[in-house]
């Protein structure tokens, strides 16, 4: 079966999805990456999504659980790279993904989870 | 009207699927819809093939291309003969689940397309048929 890999940037793990997801593939993902984030005690998770060209409902819910999963884990997501007809598409399905951050691209994800690690003043150091 | 293509693909496992959505992406290419009225196309399909697989307990796609003499459309149609839908106004609803999904999947997909119909009668099957045109 495929796999998605995670990737180690420092202290946050970078996952490219660049198949067209299967949803046992999606399944391995959410535990692969929630065991990544505890062993490399990651801050922060870049879901890059730029080479997916279809978000359905069963996709649009997996990005949701990754988030909140990371989130209880103490780790924050950013979902980069989505496209344009993506984004129409998922609003218009009616998955506006109201709690889910994002960014433009892989740098601007990283730029925005290194801010938002700044401001947490007072949090234990991982 | 014309119908330029016309090919049937059955839906029976999670790889069916994938290739559903690939079939549909080629036939919306093929007739010129745009890059976003592909993507609300395929991702229309893709959320209908999985009610067919998952509460239809498999079926069949039927694909085709239209050609009405002043547009151009792709007409998709999913067939299963698994238990029905009892009330389909309910089933139309933002929300309404019953295999713990979003419940999007209905309601969600018509948002995406110009045609939408659903018949379906219980203990025999649900079909639902949708065209997008260019």
């Amino acid at each position: 079966m495929e796999r998605i890999p995670i990737l180690k940037m420092g202290p946050y793990l970078l996952v490219t999805i660049q198949v067209d997801m299967h949803d046992r593939v999606a399944m391995t993902l959410q535990d692969e990456l929630t065991a990544r984030i505890v062993s490399d005690r990651a801050q922060g998770v870049l879901l890059d999504i730029s080479s997916v060209d279809v978000v359905d409902s069963f996709i649009g819910r997996m990005i949701g659980n990754i988030a909140s999963m990371s989130r209880v884990l103490d780790a924050e997501t950013v979902v980069v790279g989505m496209r344009p007809a993506v984004a129409i598409t998922l609003v218009e399905l009616g998955l506006a993904l109201p709690s889910i951050r994002t960014a433009l691209n892989v740098d601007a994800g990283m730029t925005l989870l290194k801010s938002s690690r700044k401001s947490n003043n007072g949090r234990p150091a991982r | 009207m014309a119908v330029l293509r016309d090919e049937r693909i059955g839906l029976r496992s999670m790889d069916d699927i994938i290739k559903a959505r690939q079939v549909v992406r080629d036939c919306a290419i093929f007739q010129g819809l745009s890059l976003v009225d592909q993507t609300k196309l395929v991702t229309a399909a893709s959320e209908l093939a999985r009610n067919t697989l998952i509460h239809g307990g498999g079926g069949e796609m039927r694909l085709q291309a239209l050609n009405d003499g002043s547009r151009r459309g792709v007409k998709v149609t999913f067939i299963d003969t698994g238990p029905g839908i009892a009330d389909i106004e309910l089933a139309m609803k933002d929300g309404y689940t019953t295999k713990g999904g979003l419940g999007l999947g209905l309601s969600g997909s018509k948002r995406l397309v110009n045609e939408f119909e659903i018949d379906s009668k219980p203990g025999k099957g649900t079909t639902v048929c949708i065209v997008r045109w260019k």
